[in-house]
Formats: structure tokens, C-alpha cells, sequence
């Protein structure tokens, strides 16, 4: 297990906490609490039993047989995130944070969304709770991901479209700061990812870390030894930091993040912070960061809202300066077709996020050959997704001068920064 | 470093001086703020002559980034007109020295970290000290990640500026009154910045608290939008920032010269406010 971050939060020279004042007694006090919490047994067994008995944990790991002959014999098996309630691995930290939250007496919950799984997420685990709740969502994702916002208002959640910006999911994380800082005193801020300023980028690796225990002990067993790499999205980095955390102290097994290459890593329009990006200061924290050479944060793109985001976790940067984590990235469109391939191969849909996995997995499996093992976390279903990928296709799909609607690709963005 | 090193007296400490005068004449200092590059650079320029002509004491220069995580909507659109301007850290400090070139008034440069780290730490405080730039605001930097932000800013004879808020407890104002340089500066609301009708209840307590604790002089910001308002604060502080209701008449519609006569009245209208 990894021992970082240090007592300020740093991992190297990453992390931190850059944030208004009035929220750094907000942070000690979450900081104190989720270092009880984690020593703390009655707090660990409610949090055991909820993964269990609510959120359907242990997710299973399986082989990908199809997948595998395809690739030449590598023996490819996938981590089961989809399969969580609500349909992503986002779950377990937000019902780990709700506890915090109940147990540090907050009243109310506000979170920031992209695509919506950690907004449905944290709306589930607040009506659990009885726990009044607000997701803060780019209005441009309001739109992308209108099933979503319908689900949290369904779950008793206010979803509060977030105009400024770029409409995404870093301007629904400034606009949930900016309604903490409003209401620090009695509110809990449940971030998504492990992104933000300390204890975030920790705590929320510790609870997402139930991945990657499960999926070690779960590979030994079926395949009677550690794999020779691990395969995950990354965007904020949270499903990724879950199941590499539990291999990081394992030098044999390769850690591969896979960011949002969008329309290409040439073309400016996509999420790969890590890949593109440099170091910055983002929502509290230093990290790698899709930035203009005046240190203007830049707008990120990618088909899946989860990925659309120009930082990353502070641990991922440090991990990637070591030399741990590889990084590579899937486009859109690559993206999209291996949505397709593991739907007809596998016969499962995962979300787009997950999709950018399943597209690096591919080439990486054919070159460990027979004999090697690859993990791939899916760490969501891709019900919220199908829409999209509808139109997404029918634009492909569309004779070339007679393009598809706009709006059908992709909402127009408003053009004032 | 010490609150001992930093004497509010010291014969050349600027900031030390105006607050002193301040005091001597029986008023808070008046602080105001306006953006770099808000619609534009001229008008901008304008502007914060018009705000030291108006008798502003301390000028804060805002440098606009794109995720103003501190500000709510008066400042983070005044932000988008000053980078669709296409301001940058350089205009801020150009703003800065042509206010220099005409005006004692005391300026302080008000941003947030990343444009700051992009333009290079030691450049940035070198640059501002150039251009007559007496300290740094920057409000995402809590006492704690400034170590090698105050070495630069030391170096330079910059002064360093931390916030306190009234969720910061005794440590924390203990552990801001350690690093605190030329004044510090107190957040009257639990928010972001802009406008409210009223100031909060315990604001008398909570400054005298800060008071107590600080080796310097102490000005109070956020939410303070009308003469009546800044009065009431001055009463309380050294010193009164105004900001978002500045920033706001600015942006009303007119030439560059009604802009900043516009400006100019409303600042005096303030300072007129800060007589105890």
C-alpha cells in the first residue's frame, strides 16, 4: 500500500490544499474525521455492510474470452464496476463520505457531477440518509446527460445547471466550492473524484481502494497469480486510483491510466492532463493540468463526460513522475468502437469512461501475448450513455456534406469565456 | 518569520505608513478593486486612476483567471471581459505601473495562484516590485503552501497578504498573524465575494478577535457595497475593501471617461464613508 500522502497532503511535489480560508477549518475537520473513521471498526463495518447489502460488493471479476482470442491468447479479465447499484464504482465513496458526513453532523449535501454517475451516486446515498442534497452540473452535461439528471431528481436530488465556463465539470466543481464555502459550517462536500484539495485525493482513494482489494484477491483465485497489467480510465483518476492502489507496491504488475484523447492529442480538443498537460494549481490542489501558456485552465473535451476534465488526482501525477503509472490515451472514436466491440464480443455496454479502458486494453493485450494476463477495470455500465452513442453514430453514419444536426454531435458551446 | 520583523511603524514600510495616516486623520483606509483588463486594458487604466483620484488608499489590481473559485458572479464575469480582452498577468502589472507613474496611492495585486505560477514566481515578484506593486493577494494560498511565495515575495520587498474568514479558528489566526505581512485581510462573510444588503451580526466580535491576534493592520472585504455599509466597517477595521460594487458600476454602459467618472464619484462617496 502506498504511505503518501504526507501531513500536508503532498504526494512529491503534487496535492495540497489551495482553497479560500474559510474552507481550511472544513478540511481539518474532514481530515480529523476520515482518520478516525479509517481505525474506527464499527465505522468500517457499517461501511462494509452498505457495500454488501446496498451497493451489491464484491463486484465479480471475469474473463473476457472473446476478447481474449481476439487479441492473440493474452488472457484479458475485467473488473466489474458496471455491475455496482447505481452503476458505477462511484458509489462506494459516496456512500463512504455520506457516513463521514452524518458522523461529523453536516446537514446537507453538495456534490459536482460530469456525466452524472457520481451525481446519481451521491443523490442515492443522501436519500438513504434522509439527507437534503444538491448536484451542482455544466449545463452543457445537463444536456448531454439529461437521463442522469433525471434520475437524481428522482432520488429527491436538486440538479443546478452550471452556466459559466465551459458548461462542464470543472465549472460545476468551481460552482460546488463556491456554494461550500457559502455553506461550509452545516453542508458536506462530496467530491468524485480523487481530485481536489487534502484529504480529498486520499480519502476518496481509501474508499474507491475496495476495487483493486477485491479484484487482487479476486485474479489469485482465478488465475492463480497477479496480472501483468492493469488497465483503467482516467479523468479525475478515481476508479483508476481504486484498483492500482492495491497494486502500486507490486513492481511486476504495470499500471496503464488511459486519458480522453478526444479529437486527437494534436488537436487541442481533448482530457489527457496527464499526457498534454503540466504542472498547475486546479480545485485546490497541484497536479497535472490542461492549461494556456498563461496558466488560463483550457477547456477539456471528450465523447464521455467523465473524461472531460483538464486535471487529475495529485497521485497520479506523482505516480506518473515516478515512472509507476503509464499513460496512454483512446480517442473518441476509438472509444466508440470498442463501446461497440465489448458490447458484441462481451456482451456488455460499458459507459464511454470505461470504454477508453477497453480501447487501450486491445493493442496492449496482443503485445503481452499468450500467457500474459491484462485486468481492465469497466468501472461503469454504459445505460446512460446509449443516447449519445445513437447519435454519435448516426453522425458518423450520415453521407459526408450532409451532416447530421448539430446538436445531435454535440451542443454548440457558448462561445464567451 | 516574526511578527517583529514587520513594525507597523517602520519609516519605510509603505503600507505601514498609509494606515498610520489613515489613522492619524481619524478614517479606516479605503481600499477598492478593479480588474485588469475589465472591458479592456484602457478603461482599465482609467479606472484605477479615476479610483486613486477618487482617494483610495490602496488599490487591489485584479489579474482574471478562468476558475475564480473565491468570487461569485460580479468578479467572475468582470474575469471573462478581461480575458476575452485578452489580459494576462503582464496587463496587471502594466496597469499597475502606469497607476505608479501618476499616483502614491498603494497597490496590491489580487489573483490566483496558477497565472501567477505560469508567469514564474521570482519573475512575478521582481516584475511587481518593478512596477510599484507594494503586495500580493492571492486568495487560494492559505499561510501554509506560501513558503516559497514568501521567499520570492521577501526578496522583493512585496508584501504577502493572508485571509482570514470567520470559520478560521484561534490557531489559525495565530498561525496568519505568524506570516503576516503589511496587513491582513478579513473576510466578513462565509461566501464568495459580492454584494449583500446586510453585514453579519457578530462582524463587531469577530474583527476584534482578528484584531487581537494580528501584529498588523487589519481590512475587512467581501460583501461591503455601499457608502452606509463601509462606514459601519470602518468603524471596526483599518481598512475597508470595496470591490464587487466597483466593479459593478464600471461595467455599466458608457464611454471610457463617463466609466471613470463614474468610478471616481462612487469611491468618493466611500472614502467620505471611512471617517470613523
Amino acid at each position: 500500500m502506498t504511505t503518501l500522502p504526507d501531513d500536508r497532503g503532498r504526494f512529491g511535489d503534487y496535492g495540497g490544499r489551495f482553497v479560500p480560508e474559510t474552507l481550511i477549518p472544513a478540511l481539518d475537520e474532514l481530515e480529523a474525521a476520515w482518520r478516525a473513521a479509517r481505525g474506527d471498526e464499527v465505522f468500517q463495518r457499517e461501511l462494509d455492510d452498505l457495500l454488501r447489502r446496498f451497493a451489491g460488493r464484491p463486484t465479480p471479476l471475469g474473463d473476457a474470452r472473446r476478447l481474449s482470442a481476439d487479441a492473440g491468447g493474452c488472457r484479458v479479465v475485467l473488473k466489474r464496476e458496471d455491475l455496482c447499484h447505481t452503476g458505477a464504482h462511484k458509489i462506494n465513496n459516496t456512500l463512504g463520505q455520506v457516513l463521514l458526513a452524518r458522523r461529523m453532523g453536516k446537514k446537507r449535501i453538495i456534490a459536482e457531477t460530469g456525466a452524472g454517475q457520481h451525481g446519481v451516486a451521491t443523490a442515492t446515498a443522501a436519500a438513504l440518509f434522509g439527507l437534503p442534497c444538491e448536484v451542482y452540473m455544466g449545463a452543457l452535461d445537463v444536456e448531454r446527460q439529461a437521463l442522469n439528471v433525471f434520475r437524481m431528481q428522482l432520488l429527491g436530488a436538486r440538479v443546478v445547471p452550471v452556466e459559466s465556463g465551459s458548461r462542464t465539470l470543472k465549472d460545476a466543481m468551481n460552482e460546488a466550492i463556491r456554494a461550500w464555502v457559502t455553506n461550509v459550517r452545516d453542508t458536506h462536500y462530496i467530491i468524485g473524484s480523487v481530485a481536489g484539495p487534502h484529504p480529498y485525493p486520499a480519502m476518496v482513494r481509501d474508499f474507491q481502494a475496495v476495487i483493486g482489494d477485491e479484484a487482487r484477491a479476486q485474479v489469485q483465485e482465478l488465475c492463480g497469480r497477479l496480472p501483468d497489467a492493469v488497465v483503467a480510465c482516467v479523468g479525475g483518476g478515481s476508479n483508476a486510483m481504486g484498483i492500482f492502489s492495491a497494486f502500486v507496491s507490486d513492481p511486476g504488475v504495470k499500471l496503464v491510466g488511459v486519458e480522453a484523447a478526444g479529437r486527437g492529442l494534436a488537436s487541442g480538443e481533448h482530457g489527457a492532463s496527464l499526457t498534454k498537460g503540466r504542472p498547475g494549481v486546479l480545485h485546490g490542489s497541484r497536479s497535472y493540468v490542461l492549461q494556456t501558456p498563461e496558466g488560463q485552465i483550457a477547456e477539456a473535451h471528450s465523447i464521455s463526460a467523465g473524461l472531460d476534465y483538464p486535471g487529475v488526482g495529485p497521485e497520479l501525477a506523482y505516480l506518473k513522475d515516478e515512472g509507476r503509472l503509464t499513460v496512454t490515451s483512446a480517442t473518441d472514436a476509438e472509444a466508440l468502437e470498442a463501446l461497440q466491440y465489448l458490447a458484441r464480443t462481451e456482451g456488455i455496454i460499458p459507459a464511454l469512461e470505461s470504454a477508453h479502458a477497453v480501447a487501450a486494453a486491445l493493442p496492449l493485450a496482443r503485445e503481452l501475448g499468450p500467457g500474459g494476463l491484462l485486468m481492465v477495470n469497466v468501472s461503469g455500465r454504459g445505460d446512460k450513455d446509449v443516447e449519445q452513442v445513437r447519435r454519435a453514430l448516426a453522425a458518423l453514419a450520415a453521407p459526408p456534406g450532409r451532416k447530421a444536426k448539430p446538436k445531435a454531435a454535440r451542443p454548440a458551446r457558448r462561445s464567451a469565456r | 518569520m516574526s511578527p517583529a520583523t514587520h513594525p507597523v511603524a517602520a519609516r519605510d514600510d509603505r503600507i505601514a505608513s498609509m494606515f498610520a495616516a489613515a489613522r492619524d486623520r481619524g478614517e479606516a483606509a479605503l481600499v477598492t478593486y478593479l480588474m485588469a483588463g475589465d472591458p479592456d486594458l484602457a478603461t482599465a487604466k482609467a479606472a484605477a486612476v479615476a479610483c486613486a483620484d477618487g482617494g483610495t488608499d490602496l488599490l487591489e489590481i485584479g489579474m482574471p483567471f478562468s476558475d475564480p473559485i473565491a468570487d461569485g458572479p460580479t468578479l467572475q464575469r468582470a474575469a471573462e471581459r478581461a480575458l476575452a480582452s485578452g489580459t494576462t498577468v503582464a496587463s496587471a502589472l502594466e496597469v499597475a505601473a502606469h497607476v505608479r507613474a501618476r499616483s502614491q496611492v498603494r497597490l496590491a495585486l489580487m489573483g490566483y495562484l496558477n497565472p501567477v505560477l505560469s508567469y514564474g514566481l521570482e519573475r512575478f515578484f521582481a516584475d511587481a516590485a518593478r512596477s510599484g506593486v507594494d503586495a500580493v493577494i492571492l486568495p487560494d494560498v492559505p499561510p501554509e503552501e506560501a513558503g516559497e511565495l514568501r521567499r520570492f515575495a521577501d526578496a522583493a520587498g512585496v508584501k504577502t497578504v493572508f485571509l482570514l474568514a470567520p470559520t478560521s479558528t484561534e490557531a489559525r489566526r495565530r498561525a496568519a498573524a505568524e506570516v503576516a505581512s503589511g496587513f491582513l485581510y478579513f473576510v466578513s462573510v462565509t461566501g464568495v465575494t459580492g454584494a449583500r444588503r446586510a453585514l453579519p451580526e457578530d462582524l463587531a466580535m469577530r474583527v476584534a478577535e482578528v484584531r487581537a491576534a494580528s501584529p498588523v493592520p487589519v481590512v475587512v472585504g467581501f460583501g461591503v457595497s455601499t457608502p452606509a455599509q463601509a462606514h459601519e466597517v470602518a468603524r471596526l477595521a483599518d481598512g475597508v475593501v470595496v470591490g464587487s460594487a466597483l466593479v459593478a458600476r464600471l461595467a455599466e454602459p458608457g464611454s471610457r471617461a463617463a466609466r471613470a467618472e463614474r468610478v471616481r464619484r462612487f469611491v468618493r462617496s466611500l472614502k467620505r464613508a471611512m471617517l470613523r
